[in-house]
């Protein structure tokens, strides 16, 4: 249903009044319904997902942090603040999650009562995940022959870590 | 152009009950994936020059890819279309109301021709791949927009981290990006009143109910939209797989208490859907709750087969084409509420007297 006055916008207001024993409906959007002058009780709106989310970023810090956060803390690539998350409960950029990586956690704990990834991994970066995860291997191998004292083998493996290192790039 | 059919025709893929399994209860599957660009500042941050640059990467991506389903997709951006248009998308449920509001060039939806392929562009993220389809097809809507992110990615540089998974703009998203829903109608365990118990075991489960047209929007006409809230530790597989039996579990009980009607309330049954049928088919003037109220009656009349001869797309047709922006666009011009209440009529009417065969 559109607003009867705007004729744009959809109605979201509905009233019904009696004027001498006679009803009147009306049905208005909320700008048109601010412009007659009715007072609007935006609960829907300040109880929507992002505020509720961004109450949770408020709540993990006490007030003091928040001062410090925001003094200092923006992300280096699109600029958000942690306030401006806790405003509007979205991120930024991609980069916002790096940079607020320990301010997050708590809240992707509380929605998802877990905070990894453990589904579907892109093929491009699924073979980042599979060199990086090969060079861990490489290195726990490299200390193991450092501490037996086998000088030869862990040059070795060092070299095999910088081979598989240069992949990254 | 092709997608124009999503605009000038009323009926769209998932409506096409015949095809798919359960279809007497779940209407229609959805699953939707979100997707950015890694750097680019999230949709809300867009100002026309990152807007442009968004959409072009993604352009590009789409044109280089060798897949069929994308090469056949259509883009519309939002300047192309009008807000009724725009509306119109949003009724047949393709779009969200958020995300017709807008009017730029950099928004809008890369489309295939039937409607069951939709990747909304600069919504809440960049890339939202969405396919419908109709019944219970969770794991095939699955394989689709699996496939068409693959090919996406392939000439784009999405946002990802290894431990936290696809980022996106809302932390409700980031991991899986994935949202999975089906569309039930449910109007005997509406009938009964058990909603609120059987709601409230869902929600225990990470599921959410809500109304059809997704956040905040009440319930009409007995339908239902069930979706997973989780994104985080959990496989995409485990997502589908937990809505699919708690789906298969709804749908068990909602025949349950169907037969026992049958059984128990035979002659009321008869009569309530004799009786909605009837107003349908002679009403002059029909406001959108009582004709949601009506049809939802006659539907169930239908899958129970007390109705033979009307075919259970043309309800799913109807739901869509009596909202206010089709049968504004079928008029041809704005109409008040009246009038589209004497539309809306006239429109069931023709609809039923051409099932009836």
């Amino acid at each position: 249903m559109y607003c009867e006055e705007c004729k744009q916008r959809p109605a979201t207001v509905h009233f019904t009044q009696v004027y001498n024993g006679k009803t009147v409906e009306t049905h208005l959007c909320q700008q048109c319904y601010a412009q007659k002058g009715g007072i609007i009780f935006d609960v829907a709106k300040q109880l929507s997902l992002p505020n509720l989310l961004g109450s949770f970023f408020v709540s993990n810090y006490n007030l003091q942090d928040m001062k410090s956060f925001s003094q200092n803390a923006s992300c280096p690539n699109c600029g958000t603040t942690l306030s401006d998350i806790s405003n509007t409960g979205r991120l930024g950029c991609s980069q916002c999650y790096t940079a607020f990586e320990k301010e997050l956690e708590p809240t992707l704990r509380r929605v998802h009562g877990d905070s990894r990834h453990i589904g579907k991994v892109p093929a491009r970066g699924g073979e980042k995940v599979m060199i990086k995860k090969k060079i861990e291997g490489l290195k726990y191998q490299l200390q193991k022959a450092i501490a037996a004292e086998e000088y030869e083998k862990a040059a070795e493996i060092r070299d095999q870590i910088k081979d598989v290192e240069k992949q990254l790039d | 152009m092709k997608a124009d059919n999503l605009l000038n025709s009323n009926f769209v893929r998932w409506m096409a009950a015949d095809e798919g399994p359960e279809s007497d209860i779940v209407v229609s599957s959805r699953i939707r994936l979100a997707r950015n660009l890694d750097l680019i500042p999230f949709s809300h941050l867009l100002d026309r020059e990152d807007g442009e640059k968004c959409l072009k990467e993604i352009e590009k991506a789409w044109q280089k890819s060798d897949n069929k389903d994308l090469l056949q997709m259509e883009l519309l951006t939002f300047n192309q279309l009008t807000a009724l248009e725009r509306q119109m998308l949003v009724e047949k449920h393709l779009i969200s109301p958020n995300h017709a509001e807008f009017d730029d060039s950099f928004r809008g939806v890369l489309a295939n021709s039937d409607g069951s392929l939709v990747i909304m562009i600069n919504e809440e993220d960049h890339l939202r791949i969405q396919c419908f389809l109709p019944g219970l097809q969770l794991e095939e809507c699955y394989r689709q927009v699996q496939k068409i992110d693959d090919d996406l990615e392939k000439n784009l540089n999405l946002a990802f981290d290894d431990t936290r998974g696809y980022l996106t703009s809302c932390p409700t998203n980031v991991g899986t990006g994935m949202r999975a829903s089906v569309m039930l109608h449910l109007p005997a365990i509406v009938f009964s009143g058990q909603t609120n118990h059987i709601f409230h075991n869902i929600a225990q489960l990470g599921m959410t109910v809500r109304g059809i047209y997704g956040e905040g929007t009440e319930v009409v006409g007995n339908f239902f939209q069930l979706s997973n809230q989780i994104t985080m530790g959990q496989s995409e597989e485990d997502i589908i797989n937990n809505l699919n039996s708690i789906t298969l579990r709804v749908v068990e009980q909602e025949r349950l208490i169907r037969e026992k009607l049958a059984e128990d309330m035979k002659y009321q049954l008869e009569d309530r859907v004799g009786r909605a049928f009837g107003i349908l088919s002679s009403a002059r003037v029909l406001n959108s709750n009582e004709a949601m109220a009506l049809l939802s009656d006659v539907r169930l009349g239908v899958d129970m087969g007390l109705l033979a001869k009307i075919k259970p797309y043309a309800l799913n047709e109807l739901v869509v084409a009596i909202r206010p922006a089709h049968l504004q666009k079928k008029a041809g011009k704005e109409m008040d509420a009246f009038h589209r209440d004497v539309k809306r009529a006239e429109v069931i009417q023709e609809r039923l007297a051409k099932t009836k065969g």
